[in-house]
C-alpha cells in the first residue's frame, strides 16, 4: 500500500497507488491517511482512480480516515471505479461523503 | 475407437468444468487476497459487475472466517468450492474455527446512519453486503466444521450463448 500526496489549488490530493483497499491493508491505510493529513488545511481529496476493489474493511478504513480528521479538514472522494462506487451505494455511505466523478471536477470544486 | 482430440467432451461440459473451482488456503488476510485473485482470474467471462459482486461477497465471507471463526492469532485452513449451475454460481466455504454465535449467520440489516460524524460505523457492513448480493445463504455446524453455502445469480442466458 502506497499513497502519494500533492497540492493543487486549495486542495490536498492523496492518490491511492494500489489496486485494492482490503482487509490486508485497512489498518495501514488508516495510519497512512492520518500521517498524510496531519497539519493540512481545508479539503483533502482522496483519489481512488487506481483502486478496483474495496471490501467492508477498506470502507471502514475510509470512514475512520474521515473521523480522525483535524478541525477544519474535509475529506472528499474522487474517481471511483464501478465496483468501488457500488460498495458506497449499497451501504449508503455515498450519502456521507462528497463524491466526485473525476479528480478534475473534484479540484474544480463542484460535485459530479 | 478413439475420439478426435477436442471432441471427447461436449463443449458445454468443458465450459462447465472450467467453472468448478476448489481451493484450500491458510486463514490470513493475504491468503484471502490471493484466493480471491485466483477465483476472479477463473471467472473472466463474467461481466465486470458480476465479477465485482462475486469478489465482494467472497471477500466478506472469507474475512469473517479469518477475523471471527479463527481470529487473527489462530492458524487454520479455509476451503472454498465453486460450481456453476443454471441458476448461478454455488459456493461452499468450510473452516474449522469457532461456530457462529447462536449457530446463525447475522441478518446484516443496515443500521440507520447517525447524524453525527463521530458516531458513523466503521464496521458491520460485511453481512449486509453478503445478504444483499447473494441468495440461499445457509450455515451449518458439521461436527467441528463450519459450512456456509450460498448462490450468486449471474446472467445464465448470456453465458449459454
Amino acid at each position: 500500500m502506497h499513497l502519494s500526496t500533492r497540492t493543487e489549488r486549495d486542495a490536498t490530493i492523496i492518490t491511492v497507488d494500489a489496486a485494492r483497499i482490503d482487509a490486508a491493508v485497512a489498518i495501514r491505510f488508516k495510519d497512512l491517511m492520518r500521517d498524510l493529513a496531519e497539519g493540512r488545511k481545508g479539503r483533502i481529496i482522496l483519489d481512488l482512480g487506481k483502486v478496483d476493489f474495496i471490501d467492508s474493511s477498506g470502507l471502514g478504513a475510509i470512514v475512520a480516515a474521515m473521523k480522525q480528521l483535524e478541525k477544519g479538514q474535509k475529506l472528499e472522494l474522487a474517481a471511483l471505479n464501478a465496483n468501488v462506487d457500488k460498495v458506497f451505494r449499497l451501504t449508503r455511505m455515498d450519502t456521507v461523503f462528497a463524491i466526485h466523478d473525476s479528480l478534475g471536477s473534484a479540484v474544480a470544486g463542484h460535485a459530479g | 475407437m478413439q475420439a478426435e482430440p477436442g471432441h471427447s467432451l461436449p463443449e458445454q461440459a468443458l465450459r462447465r468444468h472450467s467453472k468448478d473451482i476448489r481451493l484450500t488456503f491458510p486463514s490470513s488476510p493475504l491468503s484471502v487476497r490471493r484466493a480471491l485473485q485466483t477465483i476472479i482470474a477463473d471467472l473472466q467471462d463474467l461481466e465486470l459487475e458480476e465479477r465485482g459482486s462475486v469478489e465482494l461477497v467472497l471477500a466478506e465471507v472469507l474475512n469473517n472466517v479469518v477475523e471471527h471463526a479463527y481470529g487473527t492469532e489462530e492458524r487454520g485452513w479455509i476451503s472454498l468450492e465453486c460450481t456453476s449451475e443454471p441458476d448461478g454460481l454455488h459456493f461452499r466455504i468450510r473452516d474449522e474455527g469457532r461456530p457462529m454465535p447462536e449457530d446463525t449467520p447475522p441478518m446484516g440489516a443496515p443500521s440507520p446512519l447517525p447524524e453525527r460524524l463521530e458516531k458513523l460505523p466503521e464496521g458491520g457492513f460485511g453481512w449486509f453486503l453478503i445478504r444483499d448480493l447473494s441468495r440461499d445463504v445457509l450455515y451449518q455446524r458439521v461436527g467441528e466444521m463450519n459450512e456456509l453455502t450460498f448462490r450468486i445469480n449471474i446472467d445464465t442466458a448470456r453465458r449459454a450463448n
